[in-house]
């Protein structure tokens, strides 16, 4: 391994899978939501409580943030399937894309989510 | 009792019956649904972040009234199942990427379905719930 040179692309693979598992282990926060919902306004509370703690908030920022990431990191996956974005400025170019849109719709959702009442 | 002895005919070279199988011995049909399931969510995430909007600082009586509806439980219904079968077969790749030992492997690999399947079924179940307004 020590042989390559460390890429963007080669990191933001990595990058991929981790927000992937990370997606993975988040889905137990969806169910549980879920599941609240479901059972009644005691188990909901504890769900709320939790997503209003910083700690929740930052987890729900974090789980924001890897879902964009991995969408538009996988919409980047769908272009290099059909067979387009193979040169280096068009791999850098989608690569690029991918991290800075990820952080950037994470922070619109955010802003968006305040500003109609998930602060309350 | 190795393929070569075998009296079995085939008009099948060895190399043509393992081609494309890959780690996971099923050949590429999960690299397939990996894109279905994909495009699919991309497809599913505008309104997914809607529904997840249009539910921030309800209570649980409000919560519920909105998951139950017809069209936000077929979306999120839609959006479950995407997300199972992708992960399932995302952390698949994974397990297969990186641990070696057959036995280990195995044993993730059989875990990591029942952990897909558990949080598909019990989401479906909470929307399922909902929706029937139990």
């Amino acid at each position: 391994m020590q042989v390559y040179r460390w890429t963007l692309t080669m990191a933001l693979s990595i990058v991929h899978r981790a927000t992937g598992i990370a997606l993975y282990a988040g889905t137990l926060l969806l169910a549980w939501w879920l599941i609240a919902a479901a059972s009644g306004p005691a188990a909901y509370g504890h769900v709320q409580a939790f997503t209003g703690s910083i700690i929740g908030r930052l987890i729900v920022f974090g789980y924001t943030w890897a879902l964009m990431h991995h969408m538009l990191s996988g919409i980047r996956h769908f272009v290099w399937d059909l067979g387009y974005g193979f040169k280096a400025n068009e791999r850098e170019a989608l690569t690029w894309g991918a991290l800075i849109g990820g952080i950037v719709l994470t922070v619109l959702i955010w802003i968006v989510a305040y500003a109609i009442g998930g602060g309350r | 009792m190795s393929a070569t002895d075998t009296p079995k005919r085939s008009m099948r070279t060895p190399l043509g019956r393992v081609r494309n199988l890959g780690a996971a011995h099923s050949g590429t049909s999960d690299f397939w649904r990996q894109r279905i399931t994909g495009v699919a969510m991309t497809l599913l995430m505008i309104p997914v972040i809607v529904i997840v909007m249009m539910l921030l600082g309800r209570n649980q009586a409000g919560a519920a009234q909105i998951l139950g509806s017809l069209p936000i439980a077929v979306i999120l219904l839609l959006f479950i199942f995407a997300s199972a079968w992708h992960m399932k077969i995302g952390m698949q790749v994974v397990i297969e990427d990186y641990i070696h030992n057959e036995k280990l492997k195995l044993v993730s690999i059989m875990l990591n379905n029942f952990f897909s399947i558990a949080v598909a079924l019990a989401s479906t179940y909470a929307i399922l719930k909902l929706s029937s307004g139990v």
